[in-house]
């Protein structure tokens, strides 16, 4: 289960994620954040409530980071530390903004 | 922490199930049940969820490239680890022989292919693959207390 929260305010958008991000749940993540993609300028992931991560997730993950290179960027917060070991066997780490 | 028969080994559970990414939920908790019993962390947990969500996801989307297949899982715990096998029927197929990816490259020349195998790798103790008896046999091995 995952649970998508999309906050959209003078260009910014912020999109929490809680649960599971995997194969089965990756796609309702992708279709929050392409519909507004055109619409915004940054975009902040927050991962506070992720507690999984699979490469599903990493794809989605990486296919929005290369749209918002071009606009105002994008980074992720609230990291946990499961998520984070992910992110760093992967490299993910390099290549995110991470705070 | 406690470890259930740690020294013993198990019997094998099995459970067969279409080669549908659907399944998904229904084979992680399959796994879970079984590492729950045996008072697996949840940090273990999760990373066996993982290789296992990747290499079950692996077999649902390639394995079967003319239609509709199946799925074996084989799980056990023999001497404080975990041991799974996923058995499929498809064509012959090694997943670990595909070269890792590169994870230094930045984010324009990155491929997420393979990435998931390379998961899977890297969180699991051993994992082998062989073609037996016309059967895919992925099995992987991890320490759970």
């Amino acid at each position: 289960m995952l649970k998508v929260d999309k906050i959209i305010e003078g260009g910014k958008a912020v999109v929490s994620l809680s649960g599971r991000l995997d194969t089965t749940t990756a796609p309702d993540f992708e279709a929050a954040v392409k519909e507004s993609i055109d619409s915004i300028g940054e975009l902040t992931l927050d991962f506070k409530g992720l507690e999984y991560i699979s490469s599903a997730g990493l794809r989605v993950i990486l296919s929005v980071q290369k749209s918002m290179k071009h606009k105002g960027g994008m980074k992720v917060i609230h990291v946990n530390e499961d998520v984070m070991e992910i992110f760093e066997v992967t490299g993910f780490s390099d290549i995110l903004t991470i705070e | 922490m406690l470890c259930i028969d740690n020294k013993e080994t198990q019997d094998v559970r099995v459970l067969r199930v279409d080669a549908d990414d659907k399944k998904l939920p229904e084979v992680l908790e399959f796994v879970d049940t079984l590492l729950e019993e045996n008072n697996c962390s949840m940090k273990v947990q999760m990373q066996i969820d993982i290789s296992l969500e990747e290499l079950f996801v692996n077999i649902a989307h390639y394995a079967y490239p003319e239609g509709n297949g199946w799925a074996e899982i084989r799980a056990k715990i023999e001497d404080g680890s975990i041991v799974i096998a996923l058995v499929d029927g498809g064509r012959p197929y090694d997943p670990l022989a595909k070269p890792d990816p590169d994870i230094t490259l930045g984010v324009e020349d990155r491929q997420i292919g393979g990435l998931g195998i390379f998961i899977s790798k890297k969180q699991m103790d051993e994992i082998k693959y062989s073609y037996t008896d016309g059967h895919n046999v992925l099995t992987m091995k991890k320490k759970i207390c």
